[in-house]
């Protein structure tokens, strides 16, 4: 089944429109990260043919799919060593990483430290939406305390990860978070994101309205919406412990992180260098 | 050491090392790999080594890391291997089934111990041998090869790239810490007499070609990440485009030429070492370390009249089922030595007519079969 366009978007060229309708509920926020992604990439003059995107399995993680560049879709959780292995392999390559937060934060957070320790140059682009989208709405690592899901029940009793506070005590040069209300911001910070040498990484709290927010407070998209644009506050160089996230309390949002340090391969080829002189 | 790949000449070298130069030697250029005994001394002396001759080396967090990270390195257009054993090797499962979905040439090193679990970290077993077949989930197929000398660690693991390259699968080097740790001569041929294969890249234009569609061969044509043909590659099953496509139909495509492009190759890609087999009325079935381990008993039986062959599959996937049911057309006995309970056995067993005697004598690892028992067996199935 394929939809017959009459109207061309301006990203239609950077899409796999032919794979439309994609698998995306009503009201998702993923849409809204790819939309701020290619504007955001635009920006840069980073060649088409040179930026790869990888993935891992989840909702966000069917993103690669739908855009027409080399895209690779790996196995659960493993988006990130795929990308490291396409970055040693041919420093060249822009290579980034888009994926959910279960993906990246429960089943491969170790390889999520272990890339930003290294200081792999590698853009890691997370969709939060709180929750396993894709299977059904189970709890994940970053589903706030006392909130609903379907393995969570009565009120998840864990805390979450706060996701900057993570990147930025694991190594990565470059953190920020917005949210899907904040697109321009976004469409900035992923700019700069993919600009930066080194392990680059933006957090995007998005709304999951049919299996995280029904369950929750937000029966809609736009009432996910209206609260991370009534909870966000925009900081800048706020210490990332303060940026955890809990039910009814302030989101803080902004650049956590933008400094500078030598890349895996940069000193690997430094390494190179006085072996074979 | 020296910064030219192929170190020609004649070498005093452990299993494991030569394995790491074999690797070199076929143009290796990313190695990724996590410490595990006893498979530990091929990723140091990639360590050491890669820098070198300009290749990439990695020591990843893990080893599922390590199996993706060298899949991620082969679409970006190396020559990717990684090394490890028995624990190691059940975690990169998962990936080879992703390397062999999305037809990526890698090479992976299992330097056997004994298992389950932990198991024997130090000592020798052949309990791998079905995992390495079947291990991952779903129908797949791969190549996996069992050196038994250094000089096969050296020779194999290059033969184990160029299978790799020539029909896009993961091929294992399925070794074992006596092989891997047993230090022999090694003989390394000049460069130019080693014979390197290369995938297959397509001429075609980026409109023309489908990243999925293959010729006769069923090896399609491969592109790399950069080359600017904006592919789709994915783990879940997809059309000729590298496209998700859920359905039977192309399930049933898809999954029946990943098999076949092994299966209809088998001929081509099967290594058989033979001794005395075309006369035998008894042939022992042995394969890496442990068709050096049967030879004192085939002399002895011989010495008392029986005609003993000794068959060594080289290539232990595709299994050489061909040669065996030739063989049995005037072979009555057969004995099957390995070190596990019972694996390719079966294998064996059901190529077998039913008037044919098969023994078995085996190990579980840590160990190994005496003479005696090996000799039993020959005379048991002799009579």
């Amino acid at each position: 089944m394929s939809i017959k366009r009459e109207v061309i978007h301006p990203l239609d060229p950077y899409l796999r429109t032919e794979r439309f309708p994609h698998i995306w509920c009503p009201g998702c926020g993923i849409g809204v990260v790819i939309g701020a992604f290619l504007r955001g990439w635009l920006e840069t003059n980073i060649p088409r043919e040179k930026l790869v995107v990888v993935s891992g399995i989840g909702c966000t993680s069917r993103a690669p799919g739908y855009l027409l560049f080399d895209t690779f879709h790996a196995t659960h959780g493993r988006g990130i060593p795929f990308a490291t292995g396409l970055k040693i392999a041919n420093p060249d390559l822009t290579v980034v990483v888009i994926a959910g937060d279960g993906d990246l934060f429960s089943i491969g957070g170790n390889h999520f430290i272990h890339a930003a320790r290294r200081n792999v140059d590698l853009t890691v682009i997370c969709v939060n939406n709180f929750n396993y989208g894709m299977t059904g709405g189970q709890m994940a690592p970053t589903t706030p305390t006392d909130s609903k899901t379907t393995t969570s029940p009565y009120g998840n009793i864990e805390q979450p990860f706060n996701l900057v506070h993570l990147a930025v005590s694991a190594g990565a040069v470059y953190v920020a978070r917005w949210t899907t209300y904040h697109v321009r911001q976004l469409q900035r910070a992923i700019k700069e994101a993919l600009l930066k040498k080194g392990f680059s990484f933006v957090e995007v709290l998005s709304q999951c309205p049919i299996n995280f927010g029904r369950r929750n407070q937000w029966p809609n998209s736009v009432s996910m919406l209206k609260y991370f644009k009534e909870h966000s506050q925009i900081r800048k160089d706020e210490p990332p412990e303060a940026a955890e996230i809990t039910i009814g309390n302030k989101i803080i949002v902004g650049k956590f992180v933008d400094t500078e340090r030598e890349t895996f391969m940069d000193k690997y080829h430094r390494l190179v260098q006085c072996v074979t002189k | 050491m020296s910064n030219r790949r192929v170190l020609t000449g004649t070498h005093f070298w452990q299993g494991d090392i030569a394995c790491a130069e074999g690797g070199i030697a076929a143009g290796c250029n990313v190695f990724a790999g996590y410490p595990i005994t006893p498979s530990s001394e091929i990723m140091e002396h990639m360590a050491r080594r890669l820098p070198e001759v300009g290749g990439v080396f990695i020591q990843m967090e893990d080893e599922i890391a390590s199996a993706v990270t060298i899949i991620g390195a082969s679409w970006a257009g190396a020559k990717a291997m990684t090394a490890t054993s028995g624990p190691g090797i059940s975690l990169m499962m998962e990936s080879i089934g992703l390397a062999a979905m999305m037809e990526t040439p890698v090479v992976l090193v299992n330097v056997q111990r004994g298992g389950p679990s932990t198991g024997l970290p130090t000592l020798w077993a052949q309990q791998d041998v079905m995992q390495a077949r079947w291990g991952s989930h779903g129908d797949y197929e791969v190549i996996a090869v069992a050196p038994n000398s250094p000089q096969e660690m050296f020779d194999l693991t290059i033969e184990a790239f160029n299978l790799a390259e020539m029909y896009r699968v993961p091929v294992i080097v399925l070794s074992d810490a006596i092989v891997g740790h047993m230090t022999e001569k090694v003989v390394v041929p000049s460069a130019e007499d080693i014979q390197l294969v290369t995938r297959k890249y397509t001429d075609k234009s980026p409109t023309e070609y489908l990243p999925y569609l293959a010729d006769d061969s069923l090896v399609p044509e491969m592109v790399k990440a950069g080359d600017g043909y904006f592919i789709h590659t994915t783990g879940l099953t997809h059309d000729e485009m590298g496209y998700p496509a859920m359905s039977g139909d192309a399930q049933k495509k898809l999954v029946t030429r990943l098999v076949n492009k092994i299966r209809n190759n088998a001929d081509k890609i099967i290594k058989i070492e033979e001794h005395d087999t075309e006369d035998a009325d008894v042939i022992v079935i042995a394969y890496g370390i442990t068709a050096r381990v049967v030879i004192p008993a085939i002399r002895r039986a011989k010495s008392h009249g029986v005609k003993v062959g000794l068959l060594r599959p080289i290539t232990i996937w595709p299994f050489p089922e061909k040669r065996i049911v030739e063989l049995n057309r005037h072979v009555g006995g057969w004995v099957m030595v390995e070190l596990n309970c019972k694996q390719l056995y079966f294998e064996v067993e059901r190529l077998l007519k039913d008037d044919s005697k098969l023994a078995f004598v085996g190990h579980p690892g840590g160990g190994l079969p005496n003479e005696e028992e090996i000799y039993n067996a020959i005379m048991e199935v002799a009579k």
